[in-house]
């Protein structure tokens, strides 16, 4: 298929591979941080890792929309999700996050009534096809998916839809990586960086990543093809000595970013002074709320909201896997208590969670899958 | 042994554990035909029904009557919408139950058929339906020889369930199980893969996606029978890739022969509309439902006149081997992929998508 197959071919990346061999120094470890959760997904899918050298280490970042909710704001969307005449809208990683009791698919099981949609302008049409019920979107993600929220509440208003709201869970990239950044237990030498959110803030914003804290970053496009150009050209400025912020997905981030997008999220969302993050705790400035202007559309203010924090677990180690500190398999409960049927942690469940990404794709030796993969299909052996 | 491999090997101890349903209520994703769908028939059904023959879950039971061998399938449909680009719940209701016992090495010939309907549902509509499946009962050379109706008040169904049980003979001296896969076996697909779920997921009308895309749904009686006619020792399991798609079915294999699945990417057929339709919505094709093909594990030396045979019948003119048994690591589906990189292919724990069959 065009547009895709050239980004996976393999050829080309054993090409790159090779040349990404020849930039490691012999003996010295590379750990680069892939902040967005599409990328690791992209990562196990198409078991890129077994292009990368042993030189060569990835860790997985926060940039997954649903590992960061934390426990008490789930509870707080299933308790709006009860109201007798609530109409709850959500993505469908959602459905299986667990709050402090149980997740969207246990409470729909339970009788409220909430449904999955692909786009927020989904959950408006569910308002209007449903005028005597409260339609209420579960807005999460970085800011890739906060314009589409905002631009629907635009649409709302102007429509005078006012059975809809939005439960706004918005966060930001730049707050999250600079809460890594001043992790103490923290041993970067680069990020691959998320390629959506930038598409929307540019990027400008990461400077300082180079400026103030030495780490170079590539922003990247989300084929396996362009994570393995990003590694290569994060090898090619500590090689260089260089420490920059580099483009690797101009065909789709403008460095300014998208000056529309932007000023929709600004007319529609505040900033909030602080927000819970699932394992990285309470961060400044890192999330957004609707703003005043907006006070109609918005479902904290409608619903009076328990907002009861509740702590994660203590078993569970999704802090440490988000900010890269543990490997998914490090972890004390993983695959064992924790697993994509029964998961304790986020990380576990959505498919760009770093352990649910390592559970289904790659739990397994690489050694003993390379050798199993190295058999000849039937055709193949009668051939030859 | 490193201490990843150790974390490793005690999640796979873990998972061979006898599962446990943990949940208070039924949730949509035990539906779905993934890791929830096993553990409530393991942990409900089987465990309030054990017996030998039903023990090893295979599409039908095979049951010994005098000389003769039958085997015996049910299957309920609540697909959603009801009528779809390439076919309705009716034909999707005689085909899946003749493909079942097609599976069991069976030819198809009676089939029961149960109808659940709603209070106010068109007489019209069933009336489609009912032509659909007297039309696709004759494709299929079997008869509906016995029946059930019923109907509840609006609101307690939508609009039409139907559920078709059948029993076929078994007239080839073959043993066919999701057991018996042994290294060294290749792995058959019959056509190209997800197109009944891609066309389900287009007609509820959910995205603006257009594309032309229609089920795959069709009887599957004709083109196995060529198969165990020409190879009867050599077939070792035929499973049809209906909920959960080609990757489910070739991890019940892998775990009931305890053998290693390797699939290679760049063989498996897929339509371009289907693919373009997958990337859209980030779902892969290996766990979108087929309706009219199936995944045949053969004999490796004999794969090749097995593709022929395939490859010579109106429905199997795209089969292609898409991989082999291996010996390790036992009860896992790996997938060389086209990028060059190898990775599992694990069972869903529930399907985005329900009420496709």
């Amino acid at each position: 298929m065009r547009f895709v197959d050239e980004f996976r071919d393999a050829d080309r990346a054993r090409a790159l591979a090779a040349r990404i061999a020849a930039r490691c120094r012999p003996g010295r470890r590379y750990t680069f941080m892939e902040v967005c959760g599409g990328h690791t997904h992209t990562i196990y899918k198409h078991g890129l890792e077994d292009h990368l050298p042993p030189e060569v280490n990835l860790v997985h970042g926060p940039g997954c929309p649903v590992c960061v909710i934390p426990m008490g704001r789930v509870d707080d969307a299933i308790h709006i999700a009860r109201q007798p005449d609530v109409i709850m809208t959500s993505f469908g990683d959602m459905t299986r996050v667990p709050g402090g009791a149980g997740s969207f698919l246990d409470a729909k099981a339970a009788g409220a009534d909430i449904r999955m949609v692909y786009s927020p302008l989904d959950a408006l049409k569910i308002a209007r096809a449903n005028p005597d019920r409260r339609v209420v979107f579960m807005a999460i993600g970085f800011e890739t998916t906060a314009p589409s929220t905002a631009m629907t509440v635009l649409r709302a208003a102007e429509e005078g839809l006012a059975n809809f709201s939005v439960f706004c869970n918005h966060v930001m990239i730049i707050p999250a990586i600079k809460a890594i950044l001043d992790s103490p237990d923290l041993r970067l030498d680069g990020f691959i960086g998320p390629g959506h959110v930038s598409a929307v803030i540019g990027c400008e914003p990461y400077e300082f990543i180079a400026r103030d804290y030495g780490k170079p970053m590539v922003v990247a496009g989300f084929e396996p093809l362009d994570i393995l150009a990003s590694v290569h050209m994060l090898l090619g400025q500590l090689a260089e000595g260089r420490c920059e912020v580099e483009n690797q997905y101009a065909r789709v981030v403008p460095w300014h970013g998208n000056r529309v997008a932007l000023s929709a999220i600004g007319r529609v969302m505040r900033l909030r002074p602080h927000f819970e993050w699932r394992g990285l705790g309470f961060i400044a400035h890192s999330a957004l709320a609707m703003a005043d202007e907006y006070a109609a559309f918005d479902a904290e203010r409608i619903f009076d909201l328990p907002g009861v924090r509740v702590a994660d677990p203590k078993s569970c180690q999704c802090g440490e896997v988000l900010k890269g500190v543990l490997k998914p398999w490090e972890c004390k409960v993983f695959g064992t208590a924790c697993t994509p049927e029964t998961p304790i942690g986020t990380c576990m469940v959505s498919s760009e969670g770093a352990c649910a990404a390592y559970y289904n794709f790659g739990r397994f030796s690489r050694e003993q899958m390379r050798a199993a993969a190295r058999e000849p299909l039937a055709e193949e052996a009668s051939r030859a | 042994m490193s201490r990843e491999q150790q974390v490793l090997d005690r999640i796979e101890r873990i998972r061979r554990r006898k599962p446990v349903i943990r949940e208070e209520r039924i949730t949509l994703a035990h539906g779905a035909g993934g890791k929830a769908t096993q553990t409530l028939i393991e942990a409900v059904f089987l465990e309030a029904f054990r017996n030998p023959l039903l023990a090893p879950l295979d599409d039908g039971a095979l049951l010994r009557l005098g000389d003769g061998q039958l085997a015996f399938t049910t299957d309920s449909y609540v697909v959603s919408p009801l009528f779809f680009p390439g076919g309705d719940i009716g034909d999707l209701a005689v085909n899946g139950t003749v493909n079942d016992l097609a599976m069991c090495g069976a030819r198809p010939a009676h089939l029961s058929a149960g109808f659940i309907l709603e209070e106010g549902f068109p007489v019209a509509d069933l009336r489609r339906i009912t032509d659909s499946m007297a039309a696709a009962a004759a494709a299929a050379e079997v008869t509906i020889v016995t029946g059930d109706t019923k109907v509840v008040q609006r609101g307690k169904a939508d609009g039409c369930y139907i559920t078709t049980a059948g029993v076929g003979l078994v007239e080839q001296p073959v043993t066919l199980s999701a057991a018996h896969a042994r290294p060294g076996d290749a792995v058959i697909v019959s056509g190209p893969i997800g197109e009944h779920g891609a066309a389900i997921m287009l007609a509820r009308g959910d995205f603006d996606i257009e594309a032309p895309i229609t089920s795959d749904t069709a009887p599957l009686h004709g083109i196995v029978s060529e198969l165990l006619e020409a190879l009867p020792q050599h077939v070792r399991a035929l499973r049809d890739a209906t909920r959960g798609g080609v990757a489910t079915v070739l991890n019940e294999v892998a775990r009931a022969s305890e053998v290693a699945v390797v699939l290679r990417e760049d063989q498996i057929p897929v339509r371009p509309e289907v693919t373009g339709v997958c990337e859209l919505l980030g779902l892969d094709p290996l766990y979108v439902a087929c309706e009219g093909r199936f995944v045949a594990v053969v004999d490796g030396e004999h794969a090749g006149p097995a593709l022929e045979i395939l490859r010579s019948h109106p429905l199997g003119a795209d089969a292609a081997i898409v991989g082999t048994v291996a010996a390790a690591p036992a009860g896992l589906v790996l997938l060389r992929t086209a990028f060059g990189g190898t990775r599992v292919v694990d069972v869903l724990v529930g399907d985005p998508l329900p009420r496709i069959c």
